[in-house]
């Protein structure tokens, strides 16, 4: 599905190296996970992947399902069937968040040469996955992620996957800022979209999510680099005695 | 003493160009504006209030010639029910007008209106004569000397439809003067619009007594003709708990002032004036508002928002006023420009003078980009960098346009401002 190779990556800005040889085989149907400390280069990752401005591929290679998504524009990438849930969600004051969901539905669609959706299939297909995330109908009147708690704007973030289908959905630190409640809603909107055709990155900081969103892999992320990859008992070993012994191990 | 020579001269050669429409009940009225105009002098570059709009080709002695524009969107407010009075280079065409009766209103021509109209007496000239206080705006007074056309619009009751003042362009040296007075009588209530580019040069003024407990709605569409010149003058007068909305698109223009003069005379009076403006290189915009609370409790907004593109250029000067007993008073004002690139720029002077002590006034002024951060959230779902932008930018618009209380005339701009902005994708 998703097959990194040798990922470098520095900022375009400063002469600032982040990513340095990251090695990433993801297949359909799986769900792999990242943990790492802060400042090792997740976000970063999930950035280039989704092509934000800024950062600059200084080697290798990220391919998905046999395209070079390293060459695409962004939402050409999102047609593609890419799909990040953001770390923080970008506020956009004055879309509606209907309209923001409508317009991207069919901008997809559109680019894949399929007949947009009606306005009353939007509308059902909201509504059904609204309910199940518990986003009631004043959050989809509202703003995009405007006045949304951190809560919210997470679930908001999953309805988006949701709605859109992707086939590779990388979902960075979507558990942070969330309650135990909020996070059982997201894991079970994430464990609903879980199929065959469809590959996972779940990045994160906590084992908790973990609990709910099962890995079938665990990678730990230092520095840049991929550094140790396991099953999901990795995870349980960075919720019982940290980074520290693993980034010792493999130093 | 080299200014006042200069702007001795330019008046002198514009008010040779022009001769005094002589007769009727508003001679007396056109003859003191005359002398108004020679008092005060045409505006010049060196004047303050002309800072950043360059008054020379609104003031010389001919208009600057205006290619027609030539396209094909169908004529805006097209759709709906309205009465059409229609004016061609500056004069009303009965051909292409409706019959002008209309349950709850009388219309005249000015041009025609020979016999004593004497509500319209009242008015011609008086609004925009005390509109000259405290800062002179001579092309208004020059606009009411020498108007060759216009209507008095007369509202007794609440007209079942709006009326749609539609300025169409024909030739590409004519220079116009139209000057409208309307009056809303107590508990009255219409909806003027306004749409088309005029003449190659406009010269517009509107008049509007709005009495005790009246509402008026106003809602302009500028033509989009790239060449026009334009510089247009409100002046209303609110009574007792009276409203006055007015919104103005504007999309192209070389040159354009519109000018809003608001006294709000009566307690709890409302006052909303909106514009969203777009522009794309040879382009200048000004909008430049004067509020004046003078009664109790009495709310106004000045909501105006402009994006520029390739080198356009924006100005805003707005100002709110509150007297020394006009308590309550509830002011807001709001000037923003959305700046597609480095080239443009948007220029702004909000000024608030307060003399009361328990008023709630508010200003703010901005000028920024696109959010990258919102633009790249709208591509990594899908949306192209295109209609991204559009949407961005509409969302920008969208307080202003928001200000237009009905909802199809609101939805007919957001449509038309889409349109221009997909037209004027890089
Ligand atoms: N746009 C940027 N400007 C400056 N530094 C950046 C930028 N993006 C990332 N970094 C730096 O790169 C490193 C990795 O950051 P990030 O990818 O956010 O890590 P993580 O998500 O693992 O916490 C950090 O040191 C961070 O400060
Ligand atoms: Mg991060």
């Amino acid at each position: 599905m998703l097959s990194i190779k040798n990922l470098h990556v520095k900022l375009e800005e400063e002469d600032k190296q982040i990513l340095k040889g990251v090695d990433l085989e993801i297949e359909a149907g799986k769900v792999h996970a990242i943990m790492g400390p802060n400042g090792s280069g997740k976000s970063t990752l999930s950035y280039v992947l989704s092509g934000k401005d800024g950062y600059e591929v200084t080697d290798g290679t990220a391919m998905l399902e046999g395209a070079d998504v390293l060459e695409m524009e962004p939402e050409e990438r999102a047609a593609a069937g890419l799909f990040l849930a953001f770390q923080y969600p970008v506020e956009i004051p004055g879309v509606g968040n209907m309209t923001f969901l409508r317009t991207a539905v069919n901008a997809q669609r559109k680019a894949r040469g399929e007949e947009e959706m009606s306005a009353a299939d939007f509308l059902k297909a909201v509504r059904a996955r609204a309910k199940e995330l518990k986003i009631d109908a004043d959050m989809l009147k509202r703003p995009v992620n405007v006045g949304f708690s951190g809560g919210e704007k997470k679930r908001n973030e999953i309805l988006q996957m949701a709605m859109l289908e992707p086939r590779m959905c990388i979902l960075d630190e979507t558990d942070s800022g969330l309650d135990v409640d909020a996070m059982k809603l997201v894991a079970e909107g994430v464990n609903a979209l879980r199929s065959e055709g469809r590959g996972f990155l779940v990045i994160t900081h906590y084992q908790r999510l973990l609990d709910h969103i099962k890995p079938d892999v665990v990678h730990i992320m230092a520095d840049g680099k991929i550094v140790k990859s396991g099953g999901p008992e990795l995870a349980l070993e960075v919720e019982n005695n940290g980074y520290g012994d693993i980034l010792a191990e493999v130093a | 003493m080299a200014d006042a020579a200069e702007k001795i001269s330019t008046t002198d050669a514009r008010l040779g160009d022009l001769t005094l429409p002589a007769g009727g009940w508003s001679e007396a009225a056109r003859k003191d504006a005359l002398a108004r105009v020679q008092a005060m002098g045409l505006p010049e570059r060196r004047d303050e209030y002309w800072k950043y709009t360059r008054p020379d080709t609104l003031t010389q002695a001919g208009a600057v010639p205006a290619a027609l524009f030539d396209n094909d969107e169908a004529p805006i407010f097209g759709e709906m029910d309205r009465l059409n009075i229609v004016f061609v280079d500056g004069v009303f065409d009965p051909q292409a007008s409706d019959d002008l009766s209309l349950e709850g209103v009388t219309i005249d021509r000015l041009a025609e209106a020979k016999t004593d109209i004497h509500w319209a007496r009242d008015l011609y000239g008086v609004l925009e004569a005390k509109g000259q206080n405290p800062v002179p705006r001579p092309l208004a007074a020059l606009n009411t000397a020498f108007a060759t056309d216009g209507v008095l619009i007369h509202v007794t009751g609440n007209p079942s439809k709006p009326i749609n003042l539609t300025y169409h362009h024909r030739s590409e040296t004519s220079d116009a003067i139209l000057h409208h007075v309307i009056r809303l009588d107590p508990g009255a209530e219409v909806t003027v619009l306004e749409s088309g580019p005029a003449a190659a040069r406009f010269n517009k003024c509107m008049e509007v007594e709005v009495a005790d407990g009246a509402t008026f709605h106003h809602v302009r569409a500028q033509g989009r003709d790239h060449e026009r010149r334009a510089a247009t003058h409100i002046f209303a007068r609110l009574g007792t708990e009276s409203v006055f909305k007015s919104f103005t698109l504007t999309a192209n223009g070389v040159l354009t002032r519109n000018e809003c003069v608001i006294e709000l005379t009566g307690d709890d009076a409302v006052a909303h004036v909106a514009g969203a403006c777009v522009g794309d290189g040879d382009f200048h915009h000004d909008d430049t508002v004067f509020i004046t609370h003078d009664a109790v409790g009495c709310e106004s907004r000045q909501v105006f928002k402009k994006v520029l593109r390739n080198g356009a250029t924006g100005v805003f000067q707005g100002k709110i006023l509150v007297k020394k007993d006009a308590q309550k008073t509830d002011g807001y004002q709001i000037s923003q420009s959305l700046l597609l690139d480095e080239d443009s720029q948007f220029l702004a002077k909000p000024e608030l003078e307060i003399y009361a002590d328990d008023v709630a006034c508010s200003h703010g002024s901005t000028s920024g980009a696109i959010d990258e951060d919102a633009l790249f959230y709208l591509r990594s779902r899908g949306v192209p960098e295109g209609p991204a932008t559009d949407l961005l930018t509409l969302a920008f618009l969208a307080e202003a346009v928001e200000e237009i209380e009905n909802e199809d005339l609101r939805d007919e701009i957001n449509d038309r401002l889409a349109a221009w902005l997909e037209r004027h994708r890089s």
